[in-house]
């Protein structure tokens, strides 16, 4: 072993430990006898290339292993104990290592004299597979709650890695664990044993008759163990986890509790806090626990508690007080882990409560100039959200001094900070621009540069008035961007917010040059932003200009280029074609596009002819940039990493679509269906919200038939619903025929729910049928026998009464985006449509347009759901069949007055008669 | 008389060195639940312990008069059996252990006998056969398991011998290990 550092430390170590070589010198392992030091030697050198990351082939590892077990024929407990280091680190890629397993489990026994008692436990884990996890039960459970705190955690650690392969078992031993966690094996250790020295009392090891002295332990760290065993198992039963928190936390003050070791109960309130999440209605007596364990005496536990409190979602500013102060004493602790983690929590709260952290301000201050600059960071962020708007120059200050000494990852958090801070204080704009800028020209990797680059988007964005001066400083970046996707981003941004500014020509040497000196992907991106440019129809001189430079642009020697070219100058021959290439106010919505590429590609027929996008939605760009946008204001800075993507945005109209055509292509008996055309954006509920069974419905529009999907939840325990089918009962004539059923078969409330699906066919597929149907949901209900989890033979039938469905307009329509007014115009020669309504029993406008919006499920256009006039208003409809059902424009003008309710005008515009006849009878009906 | 007692005085004291420097090492070989694990606890402790299939080995040192033995017990599970291989080298002896009352599976052990026999490792290495398990009803006599085996015409370069035992009741298991260090000693 010296000898072996003294070779590291001469320079030889790349010699000494290096594969081959230490596969070669395994031969000492075969020696008779064995020389322990030797072995013990190379064991180390083993195991120090497996821990700096150099790999074994299977071949070798198991070569070395099996060397390694021959070791076991020497007692010498150094030598044995790095025997079960190797063996552990070799386990994972060497072959047959069950061939320990009674050498192990020899050395586990209870009366083994030896002090690796708790190396053999671990090993084990590593070694046996999950089916003989039940042959070592009863020695497992005895080794939980062994007095030696090392043997006992070696236990719990041991059925920690076993957990996730033989469940079962290990959830038997729950009881051992929860033994151990309350601290009585430990606190027998103290007293009964009394060899460990403790105190200096007892110092006679005589009871230790094994000759084995465990390093006394203080430390009680088996309870941080046993927590999170009992917590791996309970962590699927919330109350179990509620009980269990309420148990080991000691009452309201927390002083009553069993748990010693300080990183248990760090753990601790993490579940608390999880519980909190899950659960809010357990959120005031987890506080009461949190706000006792402020005061414990450790600042490890204190920090976690005031974390928790701060991170928890809706906290009151009176709640957070007490959690404020703890941390304020943090900042002025000597110790930086302390500092630093107060300063990151408080970063994070001051997106939300920055009131109440402004209380810090003054420990805040004195934090800028600390030694550390991760704690500087953070405190100048927290600043900067705290501070008002005087204190903003300062701070920039202040921050420029060092941006230059931390890591990309603090200049993201920084720049981020500005980013908001921008918004917040519009005044200051000025300052935090020349900022930007000036970091811009700094060394970064891409994720800073992106970070600041965004950021200036946003002030364009926002404050006007720093426009013209953001895109200059753009402009000057691209000229020496080494990314790509930066650089197409901002030449985009030029092409859309260039033309508008007061000199436009200023720009097109910046964005010609990329042309000239840049790669394909940025070149074409620049052609594309150029005829931006010429197309916009200010000034014939610019215009001609730019078609010149267009024209050079055709010779580019990548196809893309070249092609953007071609189509941009085709658009100058054509000028009409300027408004659906250049100035198109709308695109189509991506998801929708996305999903109908995919049917269109996976269906061999529709291949024969062109894509359709005529039934694809459209979206206005302010909606566009409204899905993707980020959260502008405060809200991303600092948040740790645990809640960060807790929430996925809420999935859009489209995406839904996509996901039940996908849902729908799994069932072969709508295979023939063809794609479907059209599914309710929201399932409308079919019982109310707290009875026995629920149901929801959607439905699905295809070509030729009708699928009306259910979604069934049983909430009954211990009951099981077979054969669960919807019965559906259409009025008379109503021009739908019932194809078939898909029933359920079995439905228990832990399956949570599950679909029944009813297909009709639509006897003329040109029309758009509206009907209503009577529901009524039946099954077979069986009861299920608690003690074998197996349903009875026996059932009885049953029936549920649903509420009625209807097949209404909006089931045919999608909202679709369009410039009203020219599209009124254009479609003033195809079908229309003009009927007037009474409809007194609206009792304002407001409500009115509400409701036509929603019978008709079409897109308000320009801001006229909103109406100003509560007595004279005009609402703008558009919206789209799909199918080939072609759009639809609805004008309705309406009057309201107290007597006689809304008095409507309805005027339809659409590509097919159908359409319009849908959307009169939609209102009328 | 005087070259004899020189033979033997030699052949004590290569004894001798060999007790002093290494344990003389000694494989323990058999089909499963032949009892090895068993004969290896009762000649270290002189109990007989209860015991589980052993996944694997036990590797024990057993003194017998004045010689350390260092016993290497392999598991006889036919999951196990191919390893055994792997514990060849460096080995002074082998006890080959067979289950007296199990008649039906003599010949796997037999085979599993004959195919170690021809490793190269083990060449001229001695070999005792205990034939366990004696005190059980019906349990076959070593002269007919030795039959059976056919060492007599095929081993001509080693040391051998069928000896019965019953670990249960300590016997025979004495005189087999005399047996044994006599082997070795000539060797």
């Amino acid at each position: 072993m010296s000898l072996s550092k003294k070779d590291e430390e001469s320079g030889l170590s790349t010699y000494y430990n290096n594969k081959t070589t230490v596969i070669q010198e395994a031969r000492v392992f075969n020696e008779s006898p064995i020389s322990p030091r030797r072995c013990r030697a190379l064991l180390t050198r083993i195991v120090f290339l497996l821990y700096v990351g150099e790999t074994f082939g299977t071949q070798e590892a198991t070569t070395l292993f099996f060397g390694t077990t021959k070791l076991f024929q020497h007692k010498d407990s150094a030598l044995r104990q790095m025997v079960y280091l190797a063996i552990k680190e070799l386990a994972g890629t060497a072959e047959d290592v069950i061939m320990v397993t009674s050498s192990i489990m020899k050395d586990m026994q209870p009366n083994s004299e030896v002090i690796y008692r708790p190396n053999a436990i671990r090993a084990l884990c590593r070694i046996i597979d999950p089916s003989m996890a039940q042959g070592v039960e009863r020695f497992f459970k005895a080794a939980i709650v062994d007095k030696n705190p090392s043997i006992s955690s070696a236990a719990l650690v041991s059925a920690y890695h076993l957990f996730p392969n033989a469940k079962d078992v290990v959830k038997r031993w729950v009881n051992e664990a929860q033994e151990a966690v309350s601290g009585k094996a430990s606190g027998s250790f103290f007293g009964g044993n009394s060899g460990g020295g403790y105190l200096g009392w007892g110092g006679s090891s005589s009871q230790q008759t094994n000759g084995y002295s465990p390093v006394p332990s203080t430390s009680n760290i088996t309870q941080y163990h046993a927590l999170g065993l009992l917590y791996l198992i309970r962590q699927q039963d919330r109350m179990a986890v509620t009980k269990m928190i309420q148990q080991l936390g000691g009452g309201k003050s927390g002083a009553g509790t069993t748990l010693k070791n300080p990183m248990a109960l760090c753990m601790l309130i993490r579940y608390a806090a999880k519980i909190i999440e899950e659960d809010p209605n357990m959120q005031r007596q987890m506080f009461d626990l949190l706000e006792g364990w402020l005061r414990h005496k450790s600042d490890m536990v204190n920090l976690e508690a005031a974390r928790a409190i701060c991170e928890m979602k809706g906290v009151t500013a009176p709640q957070l007080t007490r959690s404020i102060a703890v941390l304020q004493l943090f900042l002025s602790s000597p110790k930086s882990t302390l500092k630093f983690a107060a300063t990151r929590t408080l970063a994070t709260l001051a997106v939300t409560h920055p009131q109440s952290v402004a209380a810090c301000n003054m420990d805040l201050e004195n934090l800028i100039s600390d030694q550390n600059r991760s704690v500087a960071t953070y405190a100048i962020t927290t600043l900067l959200k705290t501070g008002n708007e005087a204190s903003v120059d300062r701070l920039m200050k202040q921050i420029t001094g060092f941006m230059s000494e931390i890591s990309d990852e603090f200049k993201v958090i920084i720049v981020d900070a500005i980013r908001s801070l921008c918004l917040k204080f519009p005044s200051k704009h000025a300052s935090m621009l020349a900022f930007l800028s000036g970091v811009l020209r700094d060394e970064g990797g891409y994720d800073f540069k992106r970070a600041v680059v965004e950021a200036i988007f946003d002030m364009i964005k926002s404050i006007a008035d720093c426009k013209e001066q953001a895109l200059s400083h753009l402009c000057e970046f691209i000229e020496d961007c080494e990314f790509t996707k930066l650089s197409v981003r901002i030449l985009h941004l030029l092409g859309a917010e260039g033309p508008q500014a007061p000199q436009p020509t200023k720009y097109i040497r910046y964005i010609y040059n990329r042309v000239v000196l840049e790669n394909a992907t940025v070149r074409a991106a620049a052609v594309t932003s150029l005829a931006k440019f010429g197309l916009n129809g200010l000034d014939a001189k610019l215009s001609n200009s730019v078609k010149v430079l267009l024209t050079r642009c055709l010779d580019d020697v990548d196809d893309e280029v070249r092609d953007r070219a071609a189509l941009y100058l085709k658009v100058y021959e054509d000028p009409p074609l300027v408004s659906t290439y250049v100035k198109e106010e709308s695109i189509f919505s991506l998801a929708a596009l996305e999903s109908q590429l995919v049917s269109y590609i996976s269906d061999s027929d529709s291949l024969a002819k062109p894509f359709d996008t005529s039934s694809i939605p459209k979206v206005s760009k302010e909606q566009a940039a409204k899905e993707s946008a980020r959260p502008s204001s405060l809200e991303t800075i600092g948040l740790p990493s645990t809640s960060k993507a807790a929430t996925p945005p809420p999935q859009t109209a489209a995406e839904t679509q996509s996901a039940y055509a996908q849902q729908l292509a799994d069932v072969p008996e709508f295979a023939e269906y063809g794609p479907v055309l059209n599914s309710s954006a929201k399932p409308s509920q079919l019982t109310e919200a707290e009875t026995e069974y629920q149901v929801s419905c959607v439905k699905h529009i295809f070509k030729e038939h009708i699928v009306f999907q259910f979604n069934v939840a049983n909430t009954i325990p211990d009951t099981v619903l077979e054969q669960t089918s919807v019965v559906m009962q259409p009025q008379a004539d109503s021009g739908l025929t019932e194809d078939f059923i898909i029933p359920l078969p079995t439905l228990s409330q832990q399956t949570s729910s599950g679909i029944v699906y009813v297909s009709f066919s639509r006897d003329s597929p040109e029309d758009y049928t509206l009907a209503s149907f009577q529901c009524v949901l039946k099954f077979v209900s069986k009861e299920v026998d608690p003690s074998t989890g197996e349903p009875e033979e026996e059932g009885y039938e049953d029936e549920y009464q649903l509420e009625e469905t209807e097949l209404a307009a909006g089931d045919y329509l999608v909202p679709s985006y369009a410039t009203f007014s020219s599209e009124w115009d254009r479609m003033r020669d195809g079908a229309t449509a003009t009927e007037t309504f009474a409809l007194s029993a609206m009792e304002s406008m407001k409500a009115a347009c509400d409701s036509i919006i929603e019978i008709l499920n079409m897109q308000p256009l320009g801001g006229t759901e909103e109406p100003s006039n509560p007595t004279v208003h005009t609402l703008q409809l558009s919206g789209l069949i799909p199918g080939g059902g072609g759009k639809v424009l609805v004008r309705c003008r309406m009057a309201y007055s107290k007597a006689q309710g809304v008095t409507l005008e309805l005027a339809v515009r659409a590509e097919q008669e159908a359409a319009c006849g849908l959307v009169v009878t939609a209102i009328g009906g | 008389m005087g070259l004899s007692l020189s033979s033997l005085f030699s052949s004590l004291s290569s004894l001798i060195r060999w007790s002093k420097e290494q344990d003389v090492r000694i494989l323990m070989l058999g089909l499963d639940s032949a009892g090895k694990t068993t004969i290896l606890y009762r000649l270290q402790i002189g109990e007989v312990v209860s015991t589980i299939p052993t996944i694997g080995f036990n590797v024990e040192t057993v003194q017998y008069k004045n010689i350390k033995f260092q016993v290497w017990d392999l598991g006889g599970q036919s999951s196990i059996r191919p390893y055994w291989r792997c514990y060849f080298p460096n080995t002074a002896a082998i006890i080959y252990v067979i289950d007296s009352a199990d008649a039906a599976r003599l010949k796997t052990s037999r085979s599993e006998l004959l195919t170690m026999l021809s490793e190269e490792e083990l060449a001229g290495v001695p070999l005792l056969v205990f034939c366990n398990k004696q005190d059980m009803e019906g349990a076959l006599k070593p002269e007919q398991i030795s039959e059976e085996l056919g060492l007599a015409g095929g081993e001509k370069e080693r040391q051998w011998s069928v000896r019965g035992s019953s670990a249960l009741k300590g016997e025979g298991l004495e005189e087999g290990l005399d047996w044994l260090v006599n082997a070795i000693q000539k060797k």
